[in-house]
């Protein structure tokens, strides 16, 4: 797993799914197939180290969340995965993060094409200013030439995805802030998925939303793991029993304990996780 | 326990002496400020009043010694200085702030021109007139309206350039990143995403700094001059209301001090509207 010599070419990954034939990808022990390995990474902001030698897989196809108390850096290992924290100068990190056989780390990558496959929600709606429907059109236009009846296509096609359709159909030339909180964060979503990107990064996607509006979230996040892969930050432990196939916990930038979410919560192999998940800590 | 009482009635007793003594000042400050500006107003309104009529609108200058006359040529002359002034002020303005803001950040570059236009801010308008007037006027030895809409472009643009930064920096820095998560290029993220967010406010700020230059004298006076006849042509001197209002006032003439007063009603009442527009555009932003 660790020969890659790659020279890194987004573009040969399939834009529905990320089925490439990486040659290199050496993995025989099963047909557990990662979008993303996150090998040995250290992640700096300036000179305070906000992750500690991270490693772990995020399974194609699985929902994987990250819990811990705040400022475990159960975000700031999210952002890396897109490369988002790259817009601030001073942050910076260290290992590889490998997305279907390609370290996205290594320099010169083009990271608007990446963060087209990689897509990211975050924690408060961020519905742009501009109609629902430009606001999904936006992100579909900056990587395909669609004519207008397949752009609308695309766009029922996304509202529907994020279960949006039925409330917003009537008014897609509304602004996007006309919406409640909780249809702005799935207008959000469905934004993400329009571009059809292959791994869909949520960071606490509900924690500014009411309990139904969460609900709604969760069953989407359950509806999309069929097509995407998805990793999840939540501070909602509950959330994170009720969505994921696989938790981390964090905690001070390390990686406490990974594995199945079942396992995970019914018998954690480390006495820091069982404390956490109990509610005697954090 | 009634002596606690008692002591609580004596600090009570004493904040409420500081309370009125605090707000008689404060209201003696208030009223000082409004009966000047209502006094201002009232002159203004009364003078004002009687000179406006519809030959105010509909005829030039008058001669020395001649009766009647209007402000039609100094009307249409300051809207033009006006409105080029607007079209190099506002796309030279929101730029740069666009740069500040999304570009230079803390680089040296940024941080010069922020110097820069923060002292332009305060530069006497005087002193701006005088540098157009060496610049434009003495090389090409006439006045002309250019002149005039360079003199007030340049007061305007740093006023834009500032209130553009600012409200650019209003904007969340999630909604920058959400576009950049769908893969958006920096220049798609700054014009369409964070332009876009910031519209009325900058909008704002243009209109105010509209309402600032409006009734500026002091740089038309060696830039534009002022022209008795109608004209629009803007290489050459070109009549405007602040001039003309600085010239008739001072005149002997009773018709051309009673212009002078009508002009004044005239600009007070534009940048009036403008301020009012420019919070009405606000305040759509605020309701989203």
């Amino acid at each position: 797993m660790s020969n890659m010599k790659t020279n890194f070419d987004l573009n040969q990954i399939d834009r529905l799914g990320g089925s490439v034939n990486v040659e290199n990808n050496q993995q025989p022990q099963s047909e557990i197939r990662n979008a993303l390995e996150v090998r040995d990474l250290n992640f700096f902001y300036g000179s305070f180290q906000g992750l500690k030698n991270i490693n772990l897989n995020i399974e194609e196809g699985k929902v994987t969340a990250f819990i811990g108390p705040s400022g475990c850096g159960k975000s700031t290992l999210l952002r890396t995965l897109n490369r988002m924290y790259d817009l601030y100068p001073g942050q910076r990190a260290e290992g590889e993060i490998n997305f279907y056989g390609q370290n996205i780390l290594e320099q010169g990558q083009d990271l608007n094409l990446l963060r087209s496959r990689i897509g990211m929600v975050f924690q408060k709606p961020t519905p742009f200013p501009m109609s629902i429907y430009e606001n999904i059109a936006f992100g579909v236009r900056l990587y395909e030439k669609l004519s207008r009846s397949e752009m609308d296509e695309r766009v029922e096609w996304a509202l529907n995805k994020a279960a949006l359709w039925t409330e917003a159909k009537d008014k897609l030339n509304q602004s996007g802030l006309s919406l409640s909180g909780g249809q702005q964060q799935r207008l959000c979503i469905a934004r993400g998925v329009a571009v059809k990107p292959s791994v869909i990064l949520l960071d606490e996607p509900t924690s500014a939303l009411d309990p139904i509006s969460t609900g709604k979230i969760e069953e989407l996040i359950n509806e999309l793991k069929h097509e995407y892969t998805i990793a999840i930050v939540t501070h909602n432990m509950q959330q994170a029993a009720r969505v994921s196939d696989y938790t981390a916990y964090m905690y001070l930038g390390s990686l406490i304990e990974y594995g199945k979410t079942d396992e995970i919560f019914i018998k954690p192999q480390r006495k820091e996780t069982e404390d956490y998940i109990t509610g005697r800590f954090g | 326990m009634s002596q606690v009482i008692n002591i609580d009635k004596a600090v009570f007793a004493r904040r409420k002496r500081a309370n009125k003594i605090g707000l008689a000042l404060s209201m003696f400050a208030m009223v000082l400020g409004m009966v000047f500006l209502i006094w201002i107003l009232a002159v203004l309104f009364i003078k004002g009043f009687s000179a406006i009529d519809l030959n105010l609108f509909t005829q030039s200058t008058p001669a020395p010694g001649s009766e009647g006359g209007g402000l039609a040529n100094a009307i249409v002359g300051s809207l033009m200085l006006i409105v080029s002034c607007t079209l190099i002020s506002t796309p030279v303005g929101v730029l740069a702030g666009l740069y500040l803001s999304e570009y230079g950040d803390r680089s040296k570059v940024a941080s010069v021109t922020r110097f820069v236009t923060d002292i332009m801010l305060s530069a006497p308008s005087i002193v701006i007139g005088l540098f157009v007037y060496a610049l434009v006027v003495a090389q090409v030895k006439h006045f002309s309206g250019w002149a005039g809409t360079i003199a007030l472009a340049l007061i305007a643009v740093p006023v834009v350039v500032r209130t553009t930064e600012n409200m650019l920096r209003l904007v969340p820095g999630s909604l920058r990143e959400a576009a950049y998560a769908l893969g958006a290029p920096k220049w798609k993220v700054a014009f369409m995403i964070t332009l876009r967010a910031a519209q009325s406010g900058i909008m704002t700020g243009i209109l105010l700094a509209l309402a600032r230059v409006s009734g500026e004298t002091a740089p038309l006076l060696f830039t534009a001059l002022s022209n008795q006849f109608f004209s629009t042509n803007m290489n050459a001197p070109m009549a405007n209301l602040p001039v003309v209002i600085f010239q008739f006032a001072m005149s002997p003439y009773d018709n051309w001090v009673s212009l002078a007063w009508g002009g004044s009603l005239l600009i007070t009442f534009a940048v009036l509207g403008l301020n009012i527009l420019a919070r009405v555009v606000f305040r759509e932003k605020v309701q989203g």
